[in-house]
């Protein structure tokens, strides 16, 4: 690995457009950062905002989440869905001190292999630009130290 | 990462030959898997050349049976490639196919990434994720459904007439919808088809006729689908009949209200705006139903209250200014679009001219000027009705190979450029130039067609047709059609006077596809056109069980392969039918009641309207035949009370968990 720092990426997507872009991109031979980890749901709107905290606080320094193009849902509307929990979530996100930019939500169709390879290494830059997250780090150090000042209490364990 | 160990994982790496071996160190990922993930409960990791093989599969086969694995991991192809074939392996060995998990390690992993070393270690993170993922997966059972033995097949062009019959003559039932008011579609308007030369009425209207009159076809035209519900095997359609505003029970289709109509008006759609046709109408002579229909926006009655004069002629007293479009609800197994194409609007590309210079003609109004039932009865004259042309210029991929309009190739232009070629000769003896782009004549006695056009002297210009002007240079121009072109065979500029332009004009997705695939629940790809399940191995499915596409819909094709895919379409819906029940996925959401608060926020949010809300209990209950399984409900639901089979919170949560162990480990 070189000196630069390569950001873990958590990429949910679709089962209907975007993972089948991401086949696409495989089959075309579309060559992407390798930073990005795909999570298959049946529809970005399956996403529970509880799997973006899961990932950033398990390590990830980003999410992207990928969804049918408005109007193209498979289940007729459930991207329009996705996107409102992601509006919300940025702004759990910001309360958190997290920056909302971490958590990205892009549109992609089941051609758009292309597309889905550009938005991946964009993100891939963006995400190397903020830094990493290492939410998981600082909470394993804050365990330590709570249960170094208080041996008797049992860490209080932050799940998502 | 999950404390329990008592489940026995198996995971197989496969190197796809060296598809990803050459990416991913195949070996490390094994080792990987047997060492690092020993602690989750994998107590065997192999690797292998074809995964997918039959060697390969009874690998797995005899590791269950031996081992006693409960759970299999296969890092190989994406999961819409082979998941049903190890899911079939663990299934023959005895395993629920539902314990069985595909991490794709190719089209995610070795066929993206250059990098091995990066390429490995993502490799064995999608592993991990997998193995993680497995360990919650429940055993599931396919749920079965029963399949209808009727079929609905919407769009009576030769694609959905040949599914039609098809499925008719095999002695099932099928409810064929037309919105026009006759079947036929766009080839009852042509003249000749080619590369043989037939005459398009001749094989179309027995084909018409027949599936008019047969016994298991309802044929309903003047009518729309307004609502699709159901699922696979029992949809149930509404059908809006559309007012023709006459009696057919009564209506012996003889046509004379049409004679008497006094009201003549430009018909834009079977005469493609160069005849006339009455305000009753039928839109030929040969129409399949033969009954009229009235045009209530030219009708005199329905405009000024006064005329009838159809009613008063009519001797069966069949007009009835009174009817209402009705609604009828039928219940379907199976659903073929065969909604064809709608033409390229030539008005766009101002720089050829049609609309402002009278003598550019569409294609489409040309095959109406060479029916011999069209306006003018067969004759190549120009827009006066009158002159025949001296010289004819032919411009293909009007709209078409062009990325300011379409950027695919609409199939069918190059063919028909070339038949209107052979027609010009063969009636007016003028000279004809023929201006292409390439030449594309690929199929069935296609090139030795061109072969022929090109012996009988048509003139081939290869470029693109920048302008066709009447503005004259000189004095010979005058009253003439200028081309100006770039002849690329010779590297020059050329200006060459017509008297005539056809400008082979381009096929487009319907206007409403997009509104027609939300209604059947199917997708257009970007360009517009349906998407097939598969564009190669599946070209007639959808991505919604139990609809099937066929002919132009689909994009555009030529009429041998529209009617090969409506024959196609029909194979597989008799399939279906002959089955009697299907399986599905059981991808289902289902409430724990028990934790069911009833607030009732999942209600609004199913688009299948699956949920409903059980007043008694105040809880509410999820239809598992209506949910199509997008897990909105599951996302949404703040009591947790929703799960979803296939897709779980504890599955999905496991796969991050995997996904990420590497940097878990790397921070502890």
């Amino acid at each position: 690995m070189s000196e630069q720092f390569e950001p873990v990426i958590i990429c949910f997507t679709c089962n209907w457009c975007s993972y089948r872009a991401a086949d696409l991109a495989g089959t075309a031979r579309m060559h992407y950062a390798p930073n990005v980890r795909l999570v298959r749901l049946m529809c970005s709107g399956r996403l529970d905002p509880t799997f973006i905290m899961k990932a950033l606080s398990g390590g990830a320094d980003g999410v992207l989440i990928t969804g049918c193009h408005p109007g193209e849902c498979h289940y007729i509307e459930q991207n329009y869905k996705a996107q409102s929990r992601w509006l919300l979530l940025r702004r759990v996100l910001k309360g958190l001190g997290i920056a909302p930019e971490r958590v990205k939500l892009t549109w992609t169709s089941a051609s758009e292999g292309t597309k889905l390879t550009k938005d991946i290494n964009s993100f891939v830059e963006e995400i190397r630009d903020q830094g990493p997250l290492a939410w998981h780090k600082n909470l394993q150090q804050e365990k330590q130290e709570k249960s170094q000042h208080n041996p008797q209490q049992t860490p209080v364990e932050v799940t998502a | 990462m999950s404390n329990d160990k008592t489940k026995k994982i198996g995971v197989y790496v496969c190197h796809c030959g060296t598809n990803i071996s050459h990416t991913v160190d195949v070996e490390k990922v094994r080792d990987w898997a047997a060492e690092g993930l020993g602690a989750e409960g994998v107590v065997i990791a192999r690797d292998y050349k074809f995964m997918c093989s039959s060697p390969g599969q009874e690998l797995i086969e005899q590791d269950i049976k031996e081992l006693g694995l409960d759970r299999v991991v296969v890092a190989a192809c994406s999961p819409h490639l082979h998941e049903l074939t190890f899911r079939n392996a663990g299934k023959r060995a005895g395993l629920n196919p539902y314990l069985t998990e595909l991490a794709s390690i190719r089209e995610q992993v070795s066929w993206v990434h250059t990098d091995k070393e990066a390429a490995t270690a993502k490799a064995k993170a999608v592993v991990t994720g997998a193995v993680e993922r497995v360990i919650e997966n429940e055993p599931l059972e396919e749920l079965k459904v029963a399949i209808h033995p009727d079929t609905l097949v919407v769009g009576g062009g030769i694609a959905g007439i040949q599914a039609a019959l098809e499925i008719a003559n095999a002695g099932k039932k099928v409810w064929l919808v037309e919105r026009d008011a006759s079947i036929g579609g766009h080839m009852a308007q042509f003249d000749k088809t080619f590369p043989t030369l037939d005459c398009a009425a001749c094989i179309l209207t027995p084909r018409m006729f027949e599936a008019g009159n047969h016994p298991n076809i309802e044929l309903m035209t003047w009518s729309e689908v307004t609502n699709v519900a159901g699922y696979v095997g029992n949809f149930s359609v509404t059908i809006k009949k559309k007012p023709r505003y006459l009696k057919e029970e009564l209506c012996t289709g003889c046509r004379i209200c049409v004679e008497k109509c006094p009201k003549k008006i430009v018909d834009q759609g079977y005469e493609a705006g160069i005849g006339y046709r009455k305000a009753i109408y039928t839109s030929s002579a040969q129409a399949v139903p033969k009954y009229p229909v009235i045009d209530t926006a030219n009708c005199n009655f329905f405009q000024k209250g006064t005329c009838k004069v159809c009613e008063k002629s009519c001797p069966t007293e069949a007009i009835d200014y009174e009817q209402k479009e009705e609604f009828l609800t039928v219940d379907v197994g199976n659903i073929i679009l065969a909604t064809g194409y709608d033409l390229f609007d030539a008005r766009k590309m101002s720089n050829y001219g049609y609309g402002r210079l009278p003598n550019v003609f569409t294609s489409i109004e040309f095959e109406r000027m060479c029916n011999a039932a069209g306006p003018t009865s067969g004759d190549i004259v120009l827009r006066d009705g009158k002159t025949t042309p001296k010289t004819v210029g032919i411009i293909h991929c009007v709209g078409s190979r062009d990325r300011n309009y379409n950027n695919y190739c609409s199939n069918i232009c190059c063919m028909q450029s070339l038949k209107f070629a052979h027609l010009v000769k063969e009636r007016t003896g003028a000279t004809v130039y023929d201006f292409y782009i390439d030449m594309r004549t690929p199929m069935k006695a296609y090139d030795e067609f061109y072969q022929r056009v090109l012996e009988e002297g048509t003139l081939f210009v290869r470029g693109k047709v920048a302008q066709v002007t009447d503005a004259a240079r000189k004095a010979s121009e005058e009253g003439k059609l200028m081309i100006q072109v770039e002849d690329t065979l010779i590297g020059k500029q050329r200006r060459i006077p017509v008297d005539m332009v056809i400008l082979s004009i381009g096929m487009e997705p319907r206007h409403d596809a997009k509104e027609t695939g939300k209604l059947f629940g199917i997708g257009c790809s970007a360009n517009g056109w349906f998407t097939e399940k598969h564009a190669k191995l599946d070209p007639i499915s959808t991505m919604t069980e139990g609809i099937f596409i066929a002919g132009t819909a689909t994009g555009p094709k030529d009429i041998p392969s529209s009617v090969a895919q409506g024959s196609a379409a029909a194979a597989r819906v008799l399939n279906m039918i002959m089955r009697g029940e299907v399986t599905l996925e059981p991808i289902k959401a289902s409430v724990y009641q028990g934790q069911c608060s009833g607030c009732r926020i999942c209600n609004s949010l199913c688009p299948f309207n699956a949920i409903t809300f059980l007043e008694d209990r105040k809880v509410s209950e999820i239809n598992p035949a209506l949910c199509q399984g997008c897990g909105t409900c599951v996302a949404a639901c703040p009591a947790g009370a929703i799960s979803g089979t296939g897709f779980s919170n504890d599955q999905i949560l496991a796969q991050i968990d995997g996904l990420l162990m590497d940097v878990t480990l790397a921070d502890a």
